[in-house]
């Protein structure tokens, strides 16, 4: 069969008549009519994210309390104008090789969006998967170097790198030295040996000479994340004679270490710590009394930024008797990175997801500093971290000056003087 | 280093192990007479453990006083368990027997998680953080207590297996399967009476552990590897061999944990494991194979 051209075609109806261009127009009208709707419905369609943390496994409990991060997200974005995100849950179970396969199942099951995963092993891992498959992921909290280091084009970090952390505790420490008028001069450094600890322990020796320390570190112990007796540690770290205790732990052994240091008889005099454990609420609540008076250096959240009140407010309606803490404010923030980018691109394009996201300029947030911005490698370079004391069952922000509302407390109370 | 930091940890040690000890002695039994591996021993020891919490939480019943009564319900679910599940798989091949134990750990670590949540749950008594000081030597009172509760358990266990008429028999089935059902004994209902007494031998463990160790549903696996290696340190269906492997294991990781490093803790106890598999297999004070 012989076809026609499409040219000879076009040239022998070259005249329009009045019918056809009728007919043109109003396909023209049409199309422009229905096109906002298009914009609309763009607009509308929640935007899938997948949130993998680790809900089963022995940091259950940490994914757990950043999950009351994701719960109060949806009306508090809604509230800021942002659209709807249709949230894809995922549980880790506190292995790096799970994180890995959910991450590739999420993908699979239509996530536009990674948010995770509270540990930097786990996230390292998500972070191949998402690089691999060109989605966009937000890690909500890790601090290990390496994940944004890796030229990584759709990965992004709202959350300071261990680096940063310790930079930012040295100064907050001097600060608080400063300001009661007396310093340690000796420390021994006891730190969990999972990824998150070690990367901490490495960067100390490069980033506490730069800070001239009163302090010098005379020995440090590294202990296994999962142990289920901290004695020996306390012991060795009794027998240095050290003034302070600089401290890299996660929830649970900062428990079983408060309660060996009370039972061994040994009160330092400042319990000074750079992760997790001694302000969280489990902490507070198991201990008393005895959770009073340790200082925790930590990416924290500015108790005077507006949006910090509101989302306390909405943690308190949620979830009544918990304090806002970091695994909430980050993976609170993780998701406003998200919608926010979403609204911008008007698409769930995965390129033009990360471009958003790469363009971020947050400046109505929680977590200490100017706002939310990314540097060329997905690192937000800009975040502060805050010191923070544990006080009658209350966490009070004692540095930097310009996001504290108390001043500290020193020396640390022995235990055997508490009541 | 002072002489009595290496004293306080040694007794820290010590006590702790003794503790394992009882842990892994209701291993212990229960492959000594009924030769099933108990995949889910950690897990049940757990199970103990939330019991001891909710009876304090709810009841301020405290975990020594309780020792008793939870190990009879720990006994009288081993019992229901062995009697009612496990027997069916006394014949079938190991690995019927291993799928079936591991299932029934899975179940056990998932409940718990339903019920009790993933955070981490204690007990704190009047005596949580008291110690004792003997010069320089400072001892964790929960830990003595607890030492002193394994061993007076132990003990009863022996004394049971030895003297009492039950314990007779139960040694007989160990012994030889065919010759005790030969002389009529009821091999079904001893078995799961030895499954029964391992289980609340686990549980008075749990209920002694919970004063030393907060608890999450997860914690059981761990404690089910350290059973193992301390009765296969200590020699397999050995009664004084699991009290002796727990008390190796808990002295070495003290020390280890002291004189090296604290993360290679359990590399020191692996390395017990290699030591003894590969020079006596039978573990310490285990029988050979005829």
């Amino acid at each position: 069969m012989k076809r026609k051209s499409p040219s000879k075609s076009l040239s022998k109806g070259a005249s329009v008549s009045r019918r056809v261009f009728t007919a043109g127009l109003g396909a023209v009208g049409f199309t422009a009519g229905i096109a906002p709707f298009n914009i609309v419905r763009a607009q509308g369609a929640a935007l899938k994210v997948g949130v993998l943390l680790p809900r089963s496994g022995f940091q259950a409990g940490i994914g757990q309390d950043c999950q009351r991060g994701v719960d109060i997200a949806a009306g508090l974005l809604k509230d800021m104008g942002l659209p709807n995100l249709q949230i894809m849950n995922a549980d880790t179970e506190t292995n790096v090789d799970v994180a890995r396969s959910r991450a590739e199942k999420l993908i699979g099951e239509g996530a536009q969006v990674l948010v995770g995963a509270f540990d930097s092993g786990q996230s390292s891992a998500i972070a191949q998967v998402a690089e691999q498959k060109g989605i966009p992921y937000v890690i909500n909290i890790a601090a290990a170097p390496p994940i944004t280091e890796q030229g990584y084009k759709f990965v992004f970090r709202n959350f300071p790198t261990g680096g940063m952390i310790l930079g930012g505790a040295f100064a907050a420490q001097k600060e608080i030295f400063a300001s009661v008028g007396a310093a340690p001069k000796t420390a021994v450094f006891l730190h969990v040996n999972d990824t998150f600890g070690t990367s901490m322990a490495g960067g100390i020796g490069a980033v506490m000479p730069k800070f001239d320390m009163p302090y010098k570190i005379v020995e440090t112990i590294s202990y296994d994340p999962a142990a289920r007796d901290l004695s020996v540690e306390i012991s060795k770290a009794k027998a240095t004679g050290a003034d302070a205790l600089l401290m890299v732990s996660r929830l649970n052994d900062a428990i079983l270490l408060t309660r060996e240091m009370v039972k061994q008889r040994w009160s330092p005099m400042a319990i000074m710590s750079m992760g997790p454990g001694w302000y969280e609420d489990q902490y507070l609540k198991t201990l008393g009394k005895l959770s009073d008076g340790p200082l925790s250096f930590v990416p924290w959240y500015d108790p005077n930024k507006p949006l910090s009140k509101t989302l306390e407010a909405a943690l308190a309606k949620s979830s009544p008797g918990v304090s806002l803490n970091t695994n909430h404010v980050y993976t609170f923030e993780a998701l406003l990175i998200a919608a926010d980018a979403y609204k911008r691109a008007g698409s769930a394009d995965p390129k033009a997801l990360a471009d958003a996201i790469r363009a971020t300029n947050i400046t109505n947030n929680v977590s200490p500093g100017p706002g939310i911005q990314f540097d060329a490698k997905g690192q937000n370079d800009k975040l502060k971290i805050s010191g923070i004391q544990n006080r009658g069952g209350k966490l009070l922000t004692v540095a930097p000056k310009e996001a504290a509302n108390a001043k500290a407390e020193w020396p640390l109370t022995p235990y055997d003087k508490r009541a | 280093m002072p002489f009595d930091v290496y004293l306080n940890v040694a007794v820290g040690g010590l006590l702790t192990g003794l503790v394992y000890g009882l842990m892994a002695l209701g291993l212990s039994v229960i492959f000594g007479v009924v030769r099933v591996v108990n995949f889910a021993h950690g897990e049940m020891m757990t199970v103990a453990m939330y019991i001891a919490i909710v009876l304090f939480s709810a009841l301020h019943l405290d975990p020594l006083i309780m020792l008793v009564p939870i190990s009879v319900v720990l006994f009288c679910f081993g019992y229901a368990l062995q009697a009612g599940v496990i027997n069916p798989f006394i014949t079938r091949p190991e690995h019927s027997q291993f799928l079936l134990l591991v299932a029934i750990a899975i179940i056990i670590i998932n409940v718990l998680l339903i019920i009790f949540g993933p955070d981490a749950q204690s007990v704190q008594t009047s005596y949580s953080y008291d110690s004792f000081q003997v010069g320089k030597l400072i001892v964790d009172a929960t830990k003595l207590y607890a030492a002193a509760a394994a061993l007076a358990v132990a003990v009863a266990l022996y004394g049971f297996f030895q003297f009492t008429a039950i314990g007779t028999a139960i040694r007989a089935c160990a012994d030889n399967y065919t010759g005790a059902l030969v002389v009529g004994l009821d091999v079904k209902h001893l078995y799961a009476l030895t499954f029964g007494l391992g289980s609340a031998c686990v549980g008075a463990a749990g209920v002694m552990l919970v004063l030393i160790v907060d608890v999450t549903p997860s914690l059981g696996p761990a404690y089910t590897l350290l059973a193992f290696v301390i009765v296969i340190t200590g020699g397999l269906g050995s009664m004084p061999g699991a009290l002796l492997g727990g008390v190796l294991i808990g002295l070495t990781e003290a020390m280890a944990g002291l004189i090296f490093t604290p993360s290679a803790k359990s590399m020191f106890a692996f390395a017990i494991l290699v030591l003894v598999l590969l020079f006596r297999p039978q573990g310490i004070m285990g029988k050979k194979a005829a």
